[in-house]
């Protein structure tokens, strides 16, 4: 369990990232907080040839509050956003998701941008930017290019961030006055990979339901303010419509009655929230 | 430090740790967690899984409780690090957090430990007055194969209180 040989960079600056980026390629790796990826690099499961760590380069370490969104720079941790007074006031749904995320140690090192970046299915982070219709912004050494985030992700794993490029910052969107917000959760223990999670949003027009660990990334749907038996038929179409499978951990139909349970409890609760 | 580190090569790099200025030499592929125990000879921290799911190896890096098997050595070059050999007294004189272990026979064979005592001593200077449900999620991040849990929880509450008794006595001294 200890990584292969590597060369390992320390950039002065987010220039110098991007140009190493640029000459390595495929065969370099940026390194924020390393809570994904030095679990990797143990394993094994990656052998680049040139680590690029970026996490303690002062440019990227910022959070900065604009008119319609909180925007995070790549080396801003879990954990200091999480202990950002004000943050339930601005994205009330990512101080409900962050307690969720890991555990205390790895949200101290893990960034928020690097979990985006990893695009595990289960994680919370891409559930929250997904479900609050947030962007990410990539840079390369050439140009800059911001996407939201249902074309960010591509699948398990897999992000549509070309390999010259690194997430510069993410943006998520601030609270919308008369919403209300929930998020819940199921794992085997508290901090371990999501078997489903669910952030929901709720105001006077219609209900929004965002649902992680079922599908191969992270799914939004919106429907119209329903209740009782229509709400339950949507959510059960829903909760078939995102192809669950079974694995080692949860069978399909379990996690279709995760969805099912989940969804309603957290809209229900995003509803009571509403104002 | 030169800021491009060759693979293979052996690195020099200095970090504060326990309070005192030491220097080892590392690949960039050293571990934290392997450069403490083998390069400085600091064997309170223990390895168990190095993959970042146990929580033996955690330590404090400015004083935020982090998994050194998820770190670089290199990544420490002018940092601050504590480990558990920073805990007790100069004396040996155990730290109010060790004592609550001893008194509730919070470890068993002793090998989760270190990384527990580190998380502790730092989320309780934070969090003041933790219900018993925060202090047993912050435990999830640590695994105790003797299962020990129970002692632990109250060991971690009683310190807690007795932290709060410190703050109140002396609200500017902590
Ligand atoms: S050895 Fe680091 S978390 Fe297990
Ligand atoms: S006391 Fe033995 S592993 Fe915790």
């Amino acid at each position: 369990m200890k990584p292969a040989e590597f060369d390992y960079l320390r950039p002065a600056s987010p220039e110098e990232a991007l140009a190493a980026l640029a000459q390595a390629g495929e065969e370099a790796r940026l390194l924020a907080g390393g809570q994904s990826l030095m679990a990797m690099l143990n394993m094994r499961l990656v052998q680049p040839a040139l680590l690029i760590d970026i996490g303690a380069l002062a440019a990227l370490d910022f959070v900065r509050l604009e008119k319609d969104a909180l925007v995070i720079g790549a080396a801003v941790t879990q954990g200091a956003l999480e202990r950002r007074a004000s943050l339930a006031e601005e994205v009330p749904l990512l101080a409900l998701a962050l307690p969720f995320l890991g555990h205390y140690q790895t949200r101290n090192r893990g960034t928020v941008c690097g979990s985006i970046a990893h695009a595990d299915p289960s994680a919370e982070l891409p559930l929250a930017l997904v479900a609050l219709e947030g962007a990410v912004m990539l840079r390369s050494a050439r140009r800059r290019r911001t996407l939201a985030a249902a074309d960010f992700f591509a699948g398990m794993l897999t992000t549509a961030r070309r390999a010259d490029e690194m997430i510069e910052a993410v943006r998520f969107p601030r609270r919308r006055l008369g919403a209300g917000y929930a998020f819940r959760e199921m794992a085997l223990r508290h901090g371990d990979f999501a078997l489903c999670a669910v952030a929901a949003i709720a105001d006077d027009a219609g209900l929004r339901l965002a649902i992680g660990g079922v599908a191969d990334r992270p799914v939004a749907r919106d429907f119209p303010l329903l209740e009782a038996d229509a709400l339950e038929d949507a959510l059960d179409d829903f909760a078939w419509a995102l192809g669950a499978g079974d694995d080692a951990h949860a069978s399909a139909r379990y996690r279709r009655s995760l969805v099912r349970k989940l969804g309603r409890e957290a809209l229900e609760e995003a509803k009571c929230r509403r104002g | 430090m030169p800021a491009r580190l060759k693979a293979g090569k052996r690195h020099r790099l200095r970090l504060t740790l326990n309070g005192r200025e030491v220097a080892g030499e590392a690949e960039p592929r050293l571990l934290l967690s392997d450069f403490l125990r083998h390069a400085l000879g600091a064997t309170g921290t223990h390895v168990g899984c190095e993959h970042g799911v146990c929580g033996a190896c955690t330590v404090r890096l400015d004083g935020l409780a982090v998994r050194s098997c998820l770190m670089l050595a290199v990544q420490a070059e002018g940092r601050r690090v504590d480990t558990v050999e920073s805990l007790a007294g100069a004396d040996g004189a155990l730290s109010a957090l060790q004592r609550a272990f001893r008194r509730h026979h919070a470890l068993q064979c002793g090998f989760c430990t270190p990384g527990i005592l580190m998380s502790l001593s730092d989320w309780l200077a934070r969090t003041p007055n933790p219900s018993e449900q925060a202090v047993r999620e912050m435990l999830s991040g640590h695994l105790c194969r003797c299962t020990g849990y129970a002692g632990i929880v109250r060991a971690a509450l009683e310190a807690a209180a007795e932290i709060a008794e410190d703050r109140e006595k002396a609200p500017h001294d902590v």
